[in-house]
């Protein structure tokens, strides 16, 4: 486990996502998805599903499956919990959950390590 | 113990389905069938003139006779038994011996002792072979005669009109259906015929056949009038086909038929008949349901169960006729000593009931409905178990007024034992333990139980048992859309339409809870676009769109987007044909043909689809919706313009219709075809709405379904022009788009539609909801607002700036990657791709 500081990058501004969706932004090399749930909620976790490999879970649909807050992938429609990463229906295909932060208008993804 | 069975028809393997299932390993059964074929569905027989093939109708399962190792022999009639020798020799010379001997033989129809009835272009209508030679001849025909205004009459008469020909019945007594409806029922029934555009002509004696002047026959009658026709189907009724027993001095009935006593056995007792050529009490049975009881019931003698016995059998019938209802129930003369009936008649909507109650009213003994026959399950239902009937019997069949349920029967007031299905012995139990044991579909309960697998008139009653028990066992959830909304797709529909709702979130907090899911939102969108047709990227609505519909494209494995230009009809030019080609070149896309009519060009990823789609408008193309759960393609075939067989412009119709219907949201992709003939190359009868020419005009089918279970689209309109034919596709796709259930193609909408065909036709050809004129301005509102999504988005700086693979970066996705095969782009496997780019990228920390 890192103990260094989380560093912060700045991906975008609130108005660039629609709420109720989803952006991918590069984060150090990576690719995130940043979700907006309603005016303020901000969650990020890996953009690119690990069932397919592709780079698409921010074009998934999002809402809820009980407790979870999710987004669905858009090809397999599989789950993944927006505040974990946990892939609902398929826990070894689960992905990482990021730190986001809103600064004023900007919004901040610190990525968090890999396990 | 050697088993002959004699004939192959319905019964015949209804015998061999109970021996099976009882599961007799000394019984070594030969089976020896006249016809050149395995026992197929003569019920529906009709059903070959509009589409369905021979393979359609067998009613043997694949493997069937391997798997039991009955002997089975086509192409051989039993033309002589020896009794004493216990042998039955076949035409071809062949003796086999047997223990016990089953006659199966049905009947044959009678054709009346006419001069010239032997003539060329003269047909009966029983096997397929019949229906082969008739489809033959009407092709090289003009007109068409039947003779005979009974069940089976009346059903060939409408298959003649539906292969394009001016169609006449001639029938000797003064009414149609003779033995099932009355006087006054047969006045409405004959203005129904003969608003099919049947004629109808009663009371008339045929003498002779000869030579005609206009056409091929001249029919003359007694009463010194004529009839000129091309084409001749005896329908006059049935004869058993008891020729075996007469050669061999075994008894037969009074009026014909192989006398059987209760157990089914013939005057020797190693010889059973079963079915219609078996005459019980001197009374044969034309209906299969009687057959079959006979067929388990002898199975079961043969098993050594004593104490089964047949006990007569129920002659109820429904006319299976689209568009025209008819139906009769018990003593439907009234002919029981001090018995009473009830009638009403309406002239305006062509409909007449009566029922018929027992001399103390307690009890409902007959009934006859004609125009419409909702009530027939109920009816029927009440009469065979002996319910006993409301104080005011009469509100059974008076229309409802004001609001005011009807009397009927709720299921619960059936007994278990109750038969609900008479052609294949089904009781209300055993329907029951089926959605116990996990069948929910009507589909389900007939693959399990094959109540509703025959006549399909039990139908409606056995899905009215299936959700009453599925609620009595708390299964009724299944119809709720998902955890956020307790309703189903089609309560959510008319909630929004009635309640003038636009947005998601008003959705939610006035009939939902949480906050949606990828079920739910795709579904409110699609209804949205249904009910008010706002561009659907417009503010909220984007985030409620799946991710074809956001992109306006269809998603692939690598996260690129495919697309697809509307080329209505699969026409294009070749001007259209460049620049669809300099699109594809300059993005380097793949390019591939599409089983629907058009082309498809793949591997553009987001940032590049709205530079692609203005390029493709400036050519004049529109988007093709292939993302969308709305119209696809309609397919046409080239039709009269070129083709030397075409009767009509197919290609015009499919380009028209097209652009009529593009746009338009659905429960599930919506499929046309147009063809210009009945040779059928548009493969229409296989698509949601398939359109076939006739000399005509257009014949209508609906609800057929390629893909992963096949399944024939109906006839439910014949000889329509083009103003008809849209009235009615506006009418049934809007009340597609209504009532069906998420993701529901019209095909599976149709098989879980209580009350079927008849009731679909009820609703879109008779209006029997009044919902029609409704119907049709709603999808006037949706034509009238249709937009080229592709258009609104790239001309909208707020939606197009959403495409883009990052919202931080204005590079490309570099995870995706081509590789070249057969001289264009595929998406690159994981073997062929720079490993870093597969891992998820480490950290660097
Ligand atoms: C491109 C095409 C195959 C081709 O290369 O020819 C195709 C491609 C797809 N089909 Fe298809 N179907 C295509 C013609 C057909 C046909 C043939 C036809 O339309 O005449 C059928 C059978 C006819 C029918 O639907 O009744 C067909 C039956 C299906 C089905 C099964 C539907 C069913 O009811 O059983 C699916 C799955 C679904 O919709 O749930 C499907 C789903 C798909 C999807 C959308 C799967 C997906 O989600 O990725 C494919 C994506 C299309 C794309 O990326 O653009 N496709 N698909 C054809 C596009 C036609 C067009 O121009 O729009
Ligand atoms: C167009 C049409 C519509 C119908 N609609 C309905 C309906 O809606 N409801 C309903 O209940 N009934 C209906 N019927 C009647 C139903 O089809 C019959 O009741 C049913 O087929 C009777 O079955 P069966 O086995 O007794 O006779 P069949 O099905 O006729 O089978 C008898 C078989 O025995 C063969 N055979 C005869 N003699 C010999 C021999 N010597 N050697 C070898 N083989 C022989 C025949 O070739 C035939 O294949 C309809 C019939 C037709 C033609
Ligand atoms: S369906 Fe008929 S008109 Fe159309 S191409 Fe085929 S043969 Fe020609
Ligand atoms: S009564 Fe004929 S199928 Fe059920």
């Amino acid at each position: 486990m890192s103990t260094k500081k989380p560093r912060w990058t700045a991906v975008c501004k609130i108005g660039d996502i629609l709420p109720g969706t989803g952006v991918c932004a590069l984060v150090e090399d990576c690719h995130v998805a940043v979700f907006r749930l309603g005016e303020d909620g901000f969650y990020a976790i890996d953009n690119i599903d690990p069932r397919s490999g592709a780079s698409v879970l921010s074009r998934g649909l999002v809402g809820n499956l009980g407790e979870h807050l999710v987004v669905a992938s858009p090809l397999y429609k599989n789950h993944f919990d927006l505040r974990t990463g946990a892939c609902l229906e398929m826990p070894e295909h689960s992905v990482r959950a990021h730190r986001v932060q809103v600064r004023g208008e900007a919004v901040f993804v610190s990525l968090s390590p890999l396990s | 113990m050697k088993i002959v069975l004699v004939g192959h028809g319905m019964v015949g393997h209804k015998f061999l389905e109970a021996l099976r299932q009882l599961q007799f390993p000394a019984a070594d059964v030969t089976v020896l069938c006249e016809e050149p074929r395995t026992a197929y569905d003569r019920v529906h027989l009709s059903e070959f003139f509009a589409g369905k093939t021979a393979e359609d109708l067998s009613l043997v399962e694949p493997g069937f006779f391997a798997d039991t190792g009955f002997d089975l022999r086509l192409n051989n009639r039993v033309a002589a038994i020896d009794r004493r020798a216990k042998t039955v020799t076949t035409q071809d010379g062949v003796t086999l011996s047997y223990d016990k001997l089953v006659l199966a033989t049905g009947s044959y129809p009678f054709v009346p002792p006419v001069k010239g009835s032997d003539r060329g272009q003269c047909f009966v209508y029983r096997t397929i072979e019949d229906l082969e030679a008739m489809k033959e001849a009407s092709a090289i025909s003009r007109k068409g005669v039947v003779v005979g205004g009974g069940l089976l009459g009346l059903e060939c008469a409408k298959a003649l009109r539906d292969l394009g020909l001016e169609t006449h019945v001639v029938e000797f007594a003064p009414r149609l259906m003779a033995v099932q409806v009355d006087d006054d029922g047969g006045r409405i029934l004959r203005s129904k015929i003969e608003a099919l555009g049947v004629q109808v002509h009663t009371e008339r004696n045929t003498l002779e056949i000869t030579d005609g002047r206009q056409a091929r026959h001249r029919m003359v009658f007694a009463d010194g009038s004529h009839l000129e026709t091309d084409m001749i189907v005896f329908s006059a009724g049935i004869r058993p086909r008891d020729e075996l027993a007469r050669q061999n001095a075994l008894a037969v009935g009074a009026r014909g038929g192989i006398a059987i006593d209760d157990q089914c056995r013939t005057s020797d007792p190693d010889i059973y008949a079963i079915g219609e050529c078996a005459a019980w009490r001197d009374q044969t049975f034309g209906l299969v349901a009687p057959g079959y009881e006979m067929a388990r019931i002898a199975a079961r003698q043969l098993a050594g169960e004593a104490g089964v016995v047949f006990a007569g059998a129920d002659m109820s019938t429904k006319l299976k006729l689209m568009g025209v209802d008819v139906a009769s129930i018990g003593d439907a003369h009234g002919r029981t000593p001090g018995c009473r009936s009830f009638r009403y008649t309406d002239e305006c909507k062509q409909i007449y009931k009566k029922i018929v109650v027992s001399a103390d009213g307690k009890h409902l003994l007959g009934a006859v409905l004609v125009g419409n026959a909702d009530e027939y399950g109920t009816l029927l239902q009440m009469a065979l178990n002996g319910i006993a009937l409301p104080e005011a019997p009469e509100f059974l069949i008076l229309p409802a007024g004001d609001g005011k349920a009807r009397p009927g029967l709720g299921a619960h007031e059936l007994p278990d034992s109750a038969q609900i299905c008479s052609c294949n012995n089904v009781s209300k139990g055993q329907i029951c333990t089926a959605v116990a044991e996990g069948a929910t579909s009507i589909g389900e309960i007939k693959a399990c139980t094959k109540a509703g697998a025959t006549c399909g008139g039990c139908v409606p009653l056995v899905t009215q048992i299936m959700k009453a028990e599925m609620a009595k066992l708390g299964m009724a959830v299944t119809d709720h859309l998902c955890e956020h909304f307790p309703h189903s797709r089609q309560e959510l529909y008319h909630l929004v339409r009635v309640g003038g709702i636009r947005s998601f979130d008003e959705l939610l907090a006035r009939h939902g809870r949480g906050l949606g899911c990828d079920i739910c939102k795709p579904t409110a969108a699609s209804i949205f676009a249904s009910c008010w047709n706002d561009f659907v990227l417009k503010g909220e609505l984007a985030s409620l769109q799946d991710s074809n519909d956001y992109f306006l494209g269809n998603i692939q494995k690598d996260g690129s987007y495919s697309v697809v230009p509307r080329m209505p009809g699969g026409e294009v030019t070749p001007d259209g044909l460049i620049a669809v080609a300099q699109v594809a070149k300059k993005y380097g896309l793949y390019t591939k043909i599409t089983g629907g009519q058009r082309v498809d060009l793949f591997g553009a990823r987001v940032e590049q689809l709205p530079l692609i789609w203005e390029e493709l408008i400036a050519a004049g193309f529109e988007s093709g919706h292939a993302y969308g759960k709305s119209l696809r393609t309609v397919k046409s075939c080239v039709g009269s313009t070129w083709c030397r067989y075409g009767v009509q412009d197919s290609v015009g119709l499919a380009v028209e219709l097209e652009n009529r219907y593009k746009g338009l949201r659905a429960p599930h992709k919506i499929k046309f075809g147009v063809s210009g003939c009945t040779r059928e190359c548009a493969e229409a009868q296989g698509k949601d709405v398939g359109i076939i020419a006739t000399e005509r005009g257009w014949n209508l089918y609906v609800c057929g379904n390629g893909g992963m279970k096949p399944r024939h689209a109906e006839l439910i309109a014949s000889d329509l022009d083009k103003a008809a034919l849209v009235r009615l596709i506006d009418r049934f796709l809007m009340f597609y788009v209504r009532t069906a259930d998420r993701l529901q193609r019209t095909s599976t909408w149709r098989d879980n539609l209580e009350g079927g065909l008849d009731y679909l036709k009820a609703v879109l050809i008779d209006d029997s909801l009044g919902i029609g004129d409704e119907l049709e301005r709603q999808m006037q509102h949706v034509v009238d607002t249709y937009q080229c999504e592709w258009k609104t988005a790239v001309t909208d700086p707020g939606v197009r700036r959403r495409f883009r693979s990052f919202v931080n970066d204005p590079q490309p996705d570099a995870r995706i990657v081509f590789v070249e095969e057969r001289g264009q782009i595929r998406p690159a496997r994981t073997d062929e791709r720079d490993p870093a780019l597969v891992a998820t990228p480490e950290l660097s920390t």
